[in-house]
C-alpha cells in the first residue's frame, strides 16, 4: 500500500499514468475540471497501490507524489 | 547476525524518517510547463533535473536552451539558464565552458534545433570535444512551428510540408545523429534511448547520468539522444504516440551505445 497523490495543477489529464499502472486504479476525473481545463487523474484505490512508481515515471508533468 | 539487525534497524529508520517515495525535485522550479498534454520533453526534461540534483551540481550548473518547444526550459530548470538563438546552443555552451571549466554545462535540443539550422555548430562542438553534455530530443518533427519536415523526420511520414509524406528522392533522408557523430575523435559519449516505458525511462537516466559525469571527468563531448514523441503534431493521443514511436522510429533510430571513450577499459 502506498498513498499516491497528484497534483492538479500540473495535472494535464494526459492518461499516461492510467495506461502505465499496472494495477490499474489510475483514473481521469471526468467530473473535474482544473483550471487548465483538463480532467485529472486520481488513484481510486490506494490500498492496491505496490509503490512500483510506474505512474511517476510516466508522468510527463511531475505532477505524482507517492509516500509510504 | 548483529549487523544485520542493525543494518535492518537503519533502514527502517531511513523508511521512517524519509516515507516519500517519489516528489519533483527541487532542480525543477513550480513552474507549469508549456509541454502538450503527454508531450515526452516533460519526462527528459525531469530526469536532466534530477540528475543535476542527484550528483550535488544543480547550483553548478548552466543550461542552455534551444529554440523550440523547449525555449522557455529556463523557466523549468532551477539552475542557471541561458538561451541560445535558435541552433546555436552548443555555441554557446562552448563559451560558457572555456570561461567557467569549473562549472557542468548542458544544452538541451530538439531536432529542428539541433540537426538542422544548428548542425554545423553540433559537428563543430562535437569535432572539437568540447566538454560539454548535449540532451538531444528526437521527435522527428518541428513541434512548436506546427508540425514541418524535420531532418529527422521518416521517409514516407506525413507532416505539415510533406502532405505526401517525406519522398526521399527531393527532401533526402533522415540524419542519424549518434551514427554521423560517432566518427569524431573529440567525441566522448554517444547514447540513444527512449523514455516510452518506466524500464526506459530509467535506463534514459542512467545514460543522461553518465554524460554529466564525463563532463566532471573531463573527458570531452558527450550527447544523449532521446527519441521521443509530439503527440500534438503527429495528430495522436499520447499513448498512440508511443506505438508510433515503438513502431517507426526505433526500428529507424536503433537504441543503444554509438561511441564510449571508456569501453574496454
Ligand atoms: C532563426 C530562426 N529560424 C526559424 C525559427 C522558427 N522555429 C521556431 S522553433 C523551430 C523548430 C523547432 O523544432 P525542434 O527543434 O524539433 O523542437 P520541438 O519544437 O519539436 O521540440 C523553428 C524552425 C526561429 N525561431 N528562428
Ligand atoms: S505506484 Fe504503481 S501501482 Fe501505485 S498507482 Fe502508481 S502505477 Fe499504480
Ligand atoms: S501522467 Fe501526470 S499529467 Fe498525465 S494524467 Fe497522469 S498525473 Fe496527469
Ligand atoms: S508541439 Fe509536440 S513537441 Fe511541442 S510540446 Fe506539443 S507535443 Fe511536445
Amino acid at each position: 500500500m502506498a498513498k499516491v497523490t497528484v497534483d492538479i495543477e500540473y495535472c494535464k489529464g494526459c492518461g499516461l499514468c492510467v495506461d502505465f499502472c499496472p494495477q490499474e486504479i489510475m483514473q481521469l476525473e471526468t467530473e473535474v475540471i482544473t483550471q487548465k481545463g483538463y480532467h485529472p487523474a486520481h488513484c481510486v484505490d490506494q490500498e492496491s497501490c505496490t509503490a512500483c512508481l510506474n505512474c511517476a515515471m510516466m508522468c510527463p508533468d511531475v505532477a505524482i507524489m507517492i509516500e509510504r | 547476525m548483529a549487523t544485520k539487525t542493525a543494518a535492518t534497524a537503519t533502514q527502517r529508520n531511513k523508511a521512517e524518517k524519509n516515507p516519500i517515495l517519489f516528489e519533483r525535485t527541487p532542480a525543477l522550479t513550480t513552474a507549469i510547463t508549456n509541454y502538450c498534454p503527454g508531450c515526452l520533453h516533460g519526462i527528459t526534461q525531469r530526469l536532466v533535473a534530477e540528475n543535476l540534483e542527484k550528483l550535488g551540481i544543480t547550483g553548478t550548473t548552466v543550461g542552455v536552451s534551444p529554440v523550440g518547444c523547449s525555449v522557455i526550459a529556463y523557466e523549468f530548470y532551477a539552475c542557471d539558464m541561458v538561451q541560445a538563438a535558435h541552433g546555436r546552443a552548443p555555441a554557446v555552451a562552448t563559451g560558457l565552458k572555456r570561461a567557467h571549466p569549473e562549472n557542468t554545462v548542458f544544452t538541451y535540443q530538439g531536432d529542428g534545433d539541433l540537426a538542422s539550422i544548428g548542425m554545423a555548430e553540433t559537428i563543430h562542438a562535437a569535432t572539437r570535444g568540447e566538454n560539454i553534455t548535449v540532451i538531444f530530443i528526437n521527435n522527428a518533427i518541428y513541434g512548436m512551428t506546427g508540425g514541418q519536415m524535420a531532418p529527422t523526420s521518416l521517409p514516407g511520414q506525413v507532416t505539415q510540408t510533406s502532405p505526401y509524406g517525406r519522398d526521399v528522392k527531393t527532401a533526402g533522408y533522415p540524419i542519424r545523429v549518434c551514427e554521423l557523430l560517432s566518427s569524431l575523435d573529440g567525441v566522448a559519449f554517444l547514447q540513444r534511448v527512449t523514455v516510452d516505458t518506466p524500464s526506459n525511462v530509467r535506463k534514459a537516466a542512467k545514460a543522461i547520468r553518465k554524460g554529466f559525469e564525463y563532463q566532471r571527468d573531463g573527458l570531452g563531448f558527450s550527447l544523449i539522444e532521446v527519441v521521443s514523441t509530439c503527440p500534438t503534431n503527429w495528430g495522436m493521443t499520447p499513448y498512440a504516440a508511443l506505438e508510433w514511436l515503438r513502431e517507426n522510429m526505433l526500428p529507424y533510430y536503433p537504441l543503444g551505445v554509438y561511441k564510449d571513450c571508456k569501453a574496454g577499459e
